[in-house]
C-alpha cells in the first residue's frame, strides 16, 4: 500500500474578490506520509485545507482524496478523514462525552460507551468526561478535538496548527501520536503549521507555500541546503579555535564568534570529520549544537519570494 | 439525516436558552389568568361595551374557552420573537462557536444540515405551542371552567357553544403551528448568512414588526402588498371562530363562515416555508465556510 496517492491536488486555486487566497497549488500526498504544510500566517494554508474538507469551494483546479474526485464523492470521503481545522471548537454547554458522542455519530460510526472512554483515555480526558467544555482550557479542548478527529478511525487526518494553545508536554504528546499514528497504524496525516519546528519535528515531507504559492515540496533533506548545516560550540579556547579555524580548511565568511560560542557553516557529511579537527587541535568543547537550517532555508525562500513578488 | 435531527433537537434541548421561551410563556400565561380570575368581569364589561346594556347575557362568559381566546389574540404575536431565538440561531450560532466548519467536514450533505436542523427547529416550535395550547386551553379551563363562547368581531357578534369549541381549537392551533413554523423557517433563513445569532435575531422581528404594521393598517399603498406578506395570514386562525348562521341568525353548530380562507392563507404559508427551507439549502451550499 505504500507509495498509493491519497491526497492529489492539481492547480488549485481560490480567489476571494481581488485576493488570490491560494493560486495554483499542486500536491500529492502519499499513504503513510506526515505532510507538512508550512507556511506563514496568511499564506493559504488554512484556505487550502478547508479546500480539502469541501468547507471552501475551489475557484479552479481538482481535489482527489482515495483517487476520487472529491466534489463528487463528497460524503464517502469525508467518512474517511477525521481533522481539526485551527481552534477546536466543539459545544461549550455539552460535555467531552457527549461531544465526542455527537461527533462520533456524524462520523457514521457506531458508538459505545467503552470506545468513547478509551477514545478520551487516549487523549487524557477520562477525568473529566463528564465535565462540560466551557470549563476546559484551551490545551484541553485541543486534545478533545483530536479525540473528535480520531474517533471514527479515519484513514487520513488533517490537522491545521494542532499544537496550538498547548503546553510543551500536550505539544510533544501531539507530536508523538501524530508519530505512531504514521508509524503504526500506516495513517496519511497531512499536518499545517507556521512553526517550522513543529513540522520539521514530525513531517516526513514539506511544502512550503507563501502569499498563496507553492514555493517548493520536498523531503526534510531534500529541501535542507546540504551546504548549510550550522553548527555551534561552546569552548573556553574561544579566540585559539577561531585562529585555528581560520588557516584550515573550515575558513569561510560563515565563522562567527559570540564569546565562547563559535559558530560556522559546513556540508553535513562533513560534521563528523570537523569533530576530529577540533579533537586534534585541542580544543575542549563543552557543548555541540548541530542547528537546523530549515528556519534559515524557509526564510531564505519566502524571502525570495517577496523579492519577485517586488 | 434521522441521525442529525436527533442530535440537533438533543442539542436545542440542553441548552438553558431554549427554557426561556417555555417560562416566559408560563408567566405571562399566569398573569393573564390571574388577572382575568381576579377582575374578569370588569374586563368582559369593557369588551361589550355597549353591548351589554342591549344584551340579556346569562351564563359565565369569562370562561376557560374565552380566556384561551384572549391570550392567543395577545400572545401569537409575541411567540414569534421567542421562537427566533433558537431558530435564529440553528445556524449562525454555529458559524458563531466554530462548530460549523466541524459540523460541514463531517460525511453529511448540507441540504441534510439545513433540514436536519429546520425539523429540530419545527419540534421546538410546536412543543412551545403544545405547551402554549396546554396553558391557555385546558389549564384556563380547569381555573374558569366551560361555557359558550361570545366574541365581538368588527361590527358583529358570535357565540359558539361550548360542545362545538374544542375542535376549533384544534384546528386554531394547527393552524397556529404553521403560523410559527413560518417565522421558524424565516428565522433559519436569515440565520445561515450571519455569524453571529444576534442579527438574525434581530432582523426577524425587525420583519414580523413591520410586516405586522403593513397588515394591519388600512392605508391604499400597504393595501396592495398586504396579500403577499405572511404576517397577513398569520391571524388566520382567527376564521376558526367565525361560523355560519341560519336564517334566524344562530350558529350553525360544526360551521367555519369562510374555510376558503383558512386554507388559502395555510397555502400562503406553505409556501414561505418551503420557499425560505429551500433558499437556505441553496445558500448554504453556496456559502464558503471561513468561520
Amino acid at each position: 500500500m505504500q507509495n498509493t496517492d491519497i491526497i492529489q491536488v492539481k492547480n488549485l486555486s481560490k480567489q476571494f474578490s481581488k485576493i488570490h487566497a491560494v493560486n495554483d497549488i499542486s500536491f500529492t500526498v502519499q499513504q503513510g506520509d506526515i505532510y507538512g504544510f508550512l507556511g506563514q500566517n496568511g499564506a493559504g494554508k488554512s484556505t487550502t485545507i478547508r479546500m480539502l474538507l469541501t468547507l471552501i469551494k475551489p475557484t479552479s483546479g481538482s481535489i482527489k482524496i482515495f483517487g476520487k474526485d472529491l466534489q463528487d464523492n463528497k460524503k464517502e470521503i469525508l467518512k474517511n478523514i477525521g481533522a481539526i481545522i485551527e481552534k477546536p471548537d466543539v459545544y461549550k454547554f455539552l460535555t467531552a462525552y457527549q461531544n465526542l458522542k455527537i461527533f462520533a455519530q456524524l462520523s457514521g460510526c457506531k458508538v459505545s460507551k467503552e470506545m468513547l472512554m478509551n477514545q478520551l483515555e487516549m487523549v487524557g480526558l477520562a477525568s473529566r468526561a463528564y465535565d462540560v467544555v466551557k470549563t476546559f482550557s484551551q490545551g484541553m479542548k485541543q486534545r478533545l478535538g483530536i479525540a473528535i478527529a480520531l474517533i471514527h478511525n479515519p484513514d487520513v487526518i488533517i490537522l491545521d496548527e494542532p499544537t496550538n494553545g498547548l503546553d510543551p508536554q500536550g505539544i510533544a504528546d501531539i507530536r508523538n501520536l501524530i508519530k505512531r499514528l504514521s508509524k503504526e497504524f500506516n495513517k496519511t496525516v497531512l499536518i499545517s503549521s507556521h512553526l517550522l519546528n513543529e513540522i520539521e519535528q514530525v513531517a516526513t515531507k514539506i511544502l512550503i507555500i507563501d502569499k498563496g504559492k507553492k514555493i517548493i515540496e520536498g523531503t526534510k533533506q531534500e529541501l535542507l541546503d546540504p551546504e548549510q548545516t550550522i553548527v555551534e560550540f561552546e569552548t573556553i579556547e574561544a579566540e585559539k579555535a577561531r585562529e585555528k579555524l581560520i588557516f584550515s580548511k573550515w575558513n569561510t565568511d560563515t565563522i562567527f564568534q559570540n564569546y565562547n560560542n563559535i559558530s560556522l557553516s559546513l556540508p553535513y557529511e562533513q560534521i563528523p570529520s570537523f569533530h576530529k579537527f577540533l579533537a586534534e587541535n585541542n580544543i575542549p568543547v563543552f557543548s555541540f549544537h548541530q542547528r537546523n537550517s530549515l528556519e534559515d532555508y524557509f526564510i531564505k525562500v519566502t524571502k525570495e519570494n517577496d523579492v519577485h513578488a517586488i | 439525516m434521522y441521525t442529525l435531527f436527533k442530535i440537533e433537537l438533543y442539542k436545542i434541548f440542553k441548552r438553558p436558552r431554549t427554557y426561556i421561551a417555555f417560562i416566559a410563556i408560563t408567566a405571562l400565561i399566569g398573569i393573564i389568568q390571574l388577572g382575568l380570575k381576579v377582575d374578569g368581569k370588569e374586563y368582559i364589561s369593557f369588551v361589550l361595551g355597549d353591548l351589554s346594556n342591549t344584551l340579556q347575557i346569562n351564563g359565565n362568559l369569562c370562561n376557560g374557552y374565552f380566556v384561551c381566546y384572549c391570550i392567543l389574540q395577545l400572545l401569537l404575536v409575541h411567540v414569534p420573537l421567542l421562537i427566533a431565538l433558537i431558530a435564529a440561531d440553528m445556524i449562525s450560532g454555529e458559524a458563531n462557536m466554530g462548530t460549523l466548519r466541524l459540523l460541514l467536514s463531517k460525511p453529511i450533505s448540507r441540504s441534510e444540515v439545513i433540514i436536519g436542523k429546520f425539523l429540530a427547529a419545527s419540534v421546538y416550535t410546536i412543543f412551545l405551542l403544545i405547551w402554549l395550547a396546554f396553558l391557555a386551553l385546558i389549564v384556563s379551563i380547569f381555573i374558569f371552567g366551560t361555557d359558550d363562547i361570545f366574541l365581538i368581531k368588527n361590527n358583529y357578534a358570535v357565540q359558539i357553544a361550548a360542545n362545538d369549541i374544542m375542535w376549533r381549537y384544534a384546528g386554531a392551533f394547527i393552524f397556529a403551528a404553521l403560523a410559527m413554523l413560518t417565522v421558524t423557517a424565516l428565522a433559519f433563513f436569515l440565520s445561515v448568512f450571519a455569524e453571529n445569532s444576534i442579527g438574525p435575531i434581530v432582523a426577524t422581528i425587525s420583519i414580523i414588526i413591520f410586516f405586522t404594521i403593513f397588515s394591519t393598517m388600512s392605508i391604499p399603498l400597504f393595501n396592495k402588498i398586504k396579500p403577499f406578506l405572511f404576517t397577513t395570514h398569520m391571524v388566520a386562525w382567527k376564521e376558526f371562530f367565525d361560523v355560519k348562521v341560519d336564517e334566524n341568525n344562530i350558529s350553525i353548530a360544526g360551521s367555519i363562515y369562510r374555510p376558503d380562507k383558512i386554507i388559502y392563507s395555510a397555502m400562503v404559508l406553505i409556501i414561505h416555508i418551503v420557499t425560505l427551507v429551500s433558499i437556505s439549502i441553496y445558500a448554504l451550499k453556496k456559502k464558503d465556510i471561513l468561520s
